[in-house]
């Protein structure tokens, strides 16, 4: 069943300060039921802003977003009831224990004594911190903290679960526990958001994603359907040390068939191919002219898709 | 003059708009509820208080985990005042030198209330704005809690609440003190049960409520300079050491005093506790801590509600 959990429409947002700053310039998306869906795009593209909209911490300027049908905006005590939140940042309680950190979670959703306690039990040995329980947050790895944050949030079986940059700051080897934790999310059935400006993650834990850049959504789909039809090219970044005539041998690349753009940059060009058999020699030998100091090769992938879409560079 | 009477008006005009909007606001949500069935306004009030109650644990679980210092937090200030002004120096002089005002009221009588209500501020501050300017600091504390099932406004009341209860104990523990510290032992004089319990209610929930204010508006980095730059002013002015009858020689502070809240806390737990010492009218003390809570709280929770929605 094709049930639509999360709605955005037109979602926009204007910070209101010294000088108003848009976040957010119109943003459509739809989340099905059970999928974990992707929101890609560099710092300050829109996507904690998005969240922080979609989980009632935020007041959109216009638009809407609705959880199941119910409007956040309207109704956010409501809504709080159908998800749940990792934020960018550690935001466990200091005061309480790991075990009462998810007690008393459970608590303010309203369930009982015992619910709550065989429920954080029941987390504990799910997310593998039965032996951290009694330890406070402050002695908590960051690793640790975060799968704490994960437990907290699906305490009370929220339907839709947002994680914002849930692997910013950690180590590979703790990073590779969260996204197992989350991939671990999709027999329960719920239906995840997630943002990242990791490519590989969104590439391999999301089912579909979004590229958005300066808060508004470039392209939409599966990442397997991205790379497709944007056509994932190679890119080669040449660095030059001579800029002369650097046009004409742009010009002259741009008429090969294999090559859909060539552009001088700064530090000499950019040239962005369909494949690169055959181009690869044939691009040295004409750059060896201009005096060919470094050759960057970036193999097909949402990176590339992302250069494509914007012209810059994920994490510029 | 005038142009201080305009201001004044113009400050009253603008909290008279602001319970009037609050009032609107209450009546469209409360037609909003009754609008929806029974069933579910059952439900939704079931888990609006088990919310509540599940925040109220939360503190409480905490409040045990520290409840020595919260203990000599609260006791130790009216402990040491009682000791040093009732027990050391009327040892020391010659004649009755703690007899103020002429009046040969003991000075005991005069400050178990006003103990009490530096002991209801100091931990309706420190009860909320300390917290507060922690949990909104770089941790983000309160976030979990703000995502709770309720609305906003229930997280800030729940905080007030808290700090109420706090309030209440730490004032509860000043008369033992006051019995048993003192050269001459000081005895509450509570005849009027029902006003002392509405006094000590109304005083807790206006220091949560001022708590909130500070908690909520201050930045972190100052919160100590607000310590010593108004909660210690108003704590000092605020008719704690002297009933405010007693003014009538400074009339521009007798009428200036009007406006700082400690001071009905003062005169109302005066009225309540020792009515032998003069005191202000009973209604009068009512309407204006009733006053104060409001107008305290709704600024606190406006500052709040700034704090956690952008």
């Amino acid at each position: 069943m094709n049930l639509l959990i999360v709605e955005i429409e037109h979602l926009t947002k204007v910070y209101l300060s010294k000088q108003s700053v848009v976040a957010l310039e119109g943003i459509d998306l739809e989340l099905k039921q059970g999928e974990i869906f992707g929101l890609l795009g560099p710092n300050g593209a829109g996507k904690t802003t998005t969240i922080s909209i979609a989980t009632t911490r935020a007041l959109p300027t216009s638009g809407t977003v609705r959880i199941k049908g119910i409007d956040v905006v309207k109704h956010p005590a409501h809504a709080r009831r159908l998800i749940g939140v990792v934020p960018q940042f550690n935001t466990l309680d200091r005061s309480l224990t790991v075990f009462e950190n998810l007690y008393f979670h459970c608590r303010y959703f309203g369930f009982s004594h015992g619910h709550a306690k065989s429920r954080s039990l029941e987390l504990l040995t799910q997310f593998m911190l039965s032996e951290r329980k009694d330890s406070f947050p402050q002695q908590l790895s960051g690793g640790l903290a975060q799968r704490v944050q994960i437990a907290r949030a699906i305490a009370h079986r929220p339907t839709v679960l947002f994680l914002d940059e849930p692997s910013a700051g950690l180590d590979p080897q703790s990073r590779m526990a969260m996204w197992s934790a989350v991939e671990g999310l999709r027999s329960e059935g719920i239906t995840v958001l997630l943002t990242t400006h990791y490519m590989e993650e969104a590439d391999s834990l999301s089912d579909r994603l979004a590229i958005i850049d300066d808060g508004r959504v470039l392209a939409l789909g599966s990442p397997e359907k991205l790379k497709a039809t944007l056509g994932a090219h190679t890119i080669f970044d040449l660095k030059l040390r001579s800029q002369d005539g650097l046009e004409a041998l742009a010009a002259k690349l741009r008429e090969r068939r294999d090559v859909t753009s060539a552009d001088v940059t700064p530090d000499g060009l950019r040239v962005i191919a369909a494949s690169s058999d055959g181009l690869l020699p044939d691009l040295v030998q004409a750059a060896a002219g201009h005096g060919l100091r470094d050759l960057q090769i970036t193999e097909p992938s949402l990176e590339t898709v992302f250069i494509q879409l914007t012209g810059r560079d994920l994490r510029e | 003059m005038n142009n201080l009477r305009l201001k004044i008006g113009k400050f009253l005009k603008e909290i008279l708009r602001m319970f009037l909007q609050d009032a609107e606001a209450l009546t469209r949500y409360a037609d909003h509820r009754i609008s929806g069935n029974p069933a579910s306004i059952a439900l939704e009030a079931g888990i609006f208080f088990k919310a509540f109650g599940g925040l109220f644990l939360r503190d409480l679980r905490v409040l045990t985990r520290e409840f020595l210092p919260f203990i000599l937090r609260v006791g130790m200030q009216p402990l040491l005042f009682l000791f040093v002004f009732t027990f050391i120096l009327p040892r020391m002089g010659n004649g009755n030198p703690m007899t103020v005002g002429g009046t040969g009221v003991d000075f005991g009588t005069i400050l178990l209330p006003g103990l009490m209500a530096v002991a209801i501020m100091f931990s309706g501050i420190a009860g909320v704005a300390l917290p507060l300017s922690n949990e909104f600091g770089i941790t983000r504390e309160i976030d979990d809690r703000v995502m709770c099932p309720v609305p906003l406004w229930a997280v800030a009341l729940e905080k007030v609440c808290f700090s109420a209860m706090q309030s209440m104990i730490a004032a509860l523990l000043v008369i033992p003190m006051a019995r048993y510290i003192p050269a001459v032992p000081v005895r509450a004089d509570v005849h009027h049960w029902f006003l002392f319990a509405l006094v000590l209610v109304l005083a807790s929930l206006l220091a949560g409520s001022l708590g909130l204010v500070i908690g909520s508006i201050v930045n972190p980095k100052q919160i100590g300079l607000v310590f010593s730059i108004i909660v210690v002013p108003i704590t000092f002015l605020g008719c704690v050491y002297y009933p405010w009858s007693w003014l009538d020689k400074i009339r521009w502070l007798k009428y200036g005093v009007l406006f700082n809240p400690i001071v009905y806390i003062s005169e109302g737990l005066r009225a309540a506790v020792t009515p032998s010492i003069e005191h202000m009218p009973w209604w009068a003390i009512l309407a204006a801590l009733f006053f104060f809570t409001a107008a305290l709280g709704r600024w606190g929770l406006k500052g709040f509600l700034g704090r956690v929605l952008s």
